[in-house]
């Protein structure tokens, strides 16, 4: 520092100190990870396109409800009468009145049973299917049949079966992303290369040890696939649900608004719906990335 | 003396769609142990339907594998294969892919510690211990196949089957790859079977050549001996007589006798 000084007085100057002991550590594979401009350059080219879309969105919609007739209220009106909601997420005064973001948190945890469930259920029936051709040719067409019924159809069913809101939204939940992981799955079983079942058998692999080591591995792409359509269906279902079984999930609080006219807090939570679920997506993609690292770099 | 692996009277046909095709017919051999043994022949003359045979991956329709007077009649890690497109698992390491073996061979008999040095052992044996944590798609096609044929070796097998191992490879490295298992051999003196169409390789490597005729039906035509003594060297081997003599037969056999007609039905 102080030799800096001398060599250059301006440093000085400079609010921010140079550390002299850092710029030695700094060696080239550190400087390659961590270059500031290249991240803020990528950071800007990922964030400003859609953030001027948002914007002109906004604009455009501020100026088509603007109309004293207009039927829904612009953005500024929902900034003002929703603000409580969108500056506090987490607030909590009483069982029905509570931040988005616990309503949320609420239909996530429906959602998390329900879609581990299927993601178990699903993973093990997919595999039976894959592996087994007359399983395959005993229930396939029986998934067929059930994957395109509408999640909401099985609601008064499962409510007639569980006679309470909360498990029959987690069964619908359930019933609703268990399609795609069992097909993806058993696709992805069909698929395992002869070879690595050649190897399994040469080895004398049991059939528990040929599916945690060799099934589940090789058909992770695909597993991870199914998991990926199952998470957004099931965020789908779980809305819809809410709106029909009442609570205090995410889908509710827009029936609510909905019965006490607040368009500006169906429009907040709009938006927590779709980040969340975006969220979600993400979430099970980039765990799919890191479990299948190996398989999929062929 | 009892052979150590017998192939008694083997025959073995595919049934499809009610027609039924024969791929192998009355299939006698004897191999002792420590033998090296190649078997050429045309492709589609159900070379590697005899290794699939042996390891036990297909099961014969008549006659029978014997192994030290056993039958053997399903796969097991006593008669390891080396695969042509080395099948090693990609999401696991070098490392990984061994340990599947051994832990799943020798978990019962042998501590952590003892199974570790084994599979660093058998990793410095094919010289791959220097990519011990490296996945297979990050190593070429030659470390692939020194992977599996260590994976082969870890399983301490009573006979080693190759179908063609080095099938894929640039021919530099298939050189370098068949002194590894020409050193190895006369190390640890492991039986072993190699299905081969390459020519110069047979005779190279083997004790024995084992010439198959065309399918259908194909047999053994013609078994060999190639009379060169050990260690041998390719170099020196190119103007050796008995080498020249023991291609000679075998491109006779191939080429002449045994013409590959791409029509036969």
């Amino acid at each position: 520092m102080s030799i800096q000084a001398i060599e250059n007085p301006k440093v000085k100057a400079f609010p921010t100190p140079a550390k002299p002991a850092e710029v030695i550590a700094f060696t080239a594979k550190v400087r390659r990870r961590f270059e500031p401009g290249a991240i803020a350059g990528k950071l800007a080219s990922t964030l400003v396109p859609p953030a001027v879309v948002i914007v002109v969105m906004l604009v455009i919609w501020q100026i088509a409800c603007s109309s004293p007739n207009a039927s829904l209220p612009p953005p500024s009106q929902v900034w003002t009468e929703a603000y409580d909601l969108i500056a506090h997420p987490f607030f909590d005064y009483g069982p029905q009145d509570i931040g988005l973001a616990w309503r949320v948190l609420i239909s996530l945890q429906r959602v998390a049973i329900g879609f581990g469930l299927a993601a178990i259920v699903g993973v093990a029936l997919g595999a039976l299917v894959g592996q087994s051709i007359w399983a395959m040719r005993g229930l396939d067409p029986v998934f067929q049949i059930l994957r395109t019924v509408p999640p909401l159809a099985w609601l008064p069913l499962s409510l007639a079966a569980f006679r309470d809101s909360s498990p029959s939204a987690i069964f619908v939940i359930f019933i609703t992303s268990i399609w795609p992981v069992i097909i993806n799955t058993a696709v992805g079983v069909r698929n395992i290369p002869e070879d690595y079942r050649n190897v399994s058998r040469i080895l004398r692999l049991n059939q528990l040890e040929f599916f945690v080591k060799i099934m589940v591995p090789a058909a992770a792409p695909y597993i991870f696939t199914g998991l990926r359509i199952g998470i957004g269906l099931s965020w789908l279902a779980i809305v819809a649900a809410e709106m029909l079984t009442g609570g205090v999930g995410i889908g509710f609080f827009i029936w609510d608004a909905w019965n006490s006219s607040r368009l500006p807090d169906i429009i907040v939570a709009l938006a927590y719906i779709g980040v969340t679920g975006f969220c979600l997506d993400r979430l099970v993609a980039a765990v799919g990335a890191f479990v299948t690292r190996g398989t999929t770099a062929k | 003396m009892t052979a150590y692996l017998k192939l008694d009277h083997i025959d073995k046909s595919f049934a499809r769609g009610g027609q039924v095709s024969e791929v192998l017919k009355d299939i006698r051999l004897t191999i002792d142990k420590g033998e090296f043994v190649s078997i050429i022949g045309h492709s589609g003359c159900g070379k590697s339907t005899l290794l699939n045979l042996i390891a036990g991956l297909t099961k014969v329709t008549a006659g029978a594998v014997l192994l030290e007077n056993k039958e053997v009649d399903s796969p097991g890690p006593e008669r390891a294969v080396v695969f042509q497109n080395h099948s090693l698992l990609p999401w696991l390491t070098v490392y990984e892919n061994i340990n599947l073996a051994v832990s799943k061979v020798f978990g019962r008999t042998r501590s952590r510690a003892e199974r570790h040095d084994w599979i660093m052992r058998n990793l410095d044996l094919v010289q791959m211990a220097h990519a011990r944590d490296k996945r297979p798609a990050e190593i070429s096609g030659g470390m692939k196949q020194r992977v599996g044929i260590a994976r082969a070796l870890a399983m301490e097998p009573k006979i080693l089957l190759l179908d063609e191992p080095f099938g894929a490879l640039d021919a530099l490295t298939r050189a370098h790859l068949q002194d590894a298992v020409m050193d190895i051999h006369s190390r640890l003196g492991s039986t072993t079977i190699m299905i081969t169409h390459d020519v110069d390789e047979a005779v190279l490597l083997s004790d024995r050549i084992v010439m198959m005729t065309n399918g259908p039906a194909a047999t053994i035509g013609e078994v060999l001996a190639v009379p060169l003594a050990r260690p041998r060297r390719r170099v020196e081997l190119s103007s050796d007589r008995t080498f020249l003599r023991c291609r000679e037969a075998v491109l006779k056999f191939l080429y002449e006798r045994h013409r590959f007609v791409e029509a036969a039905e």
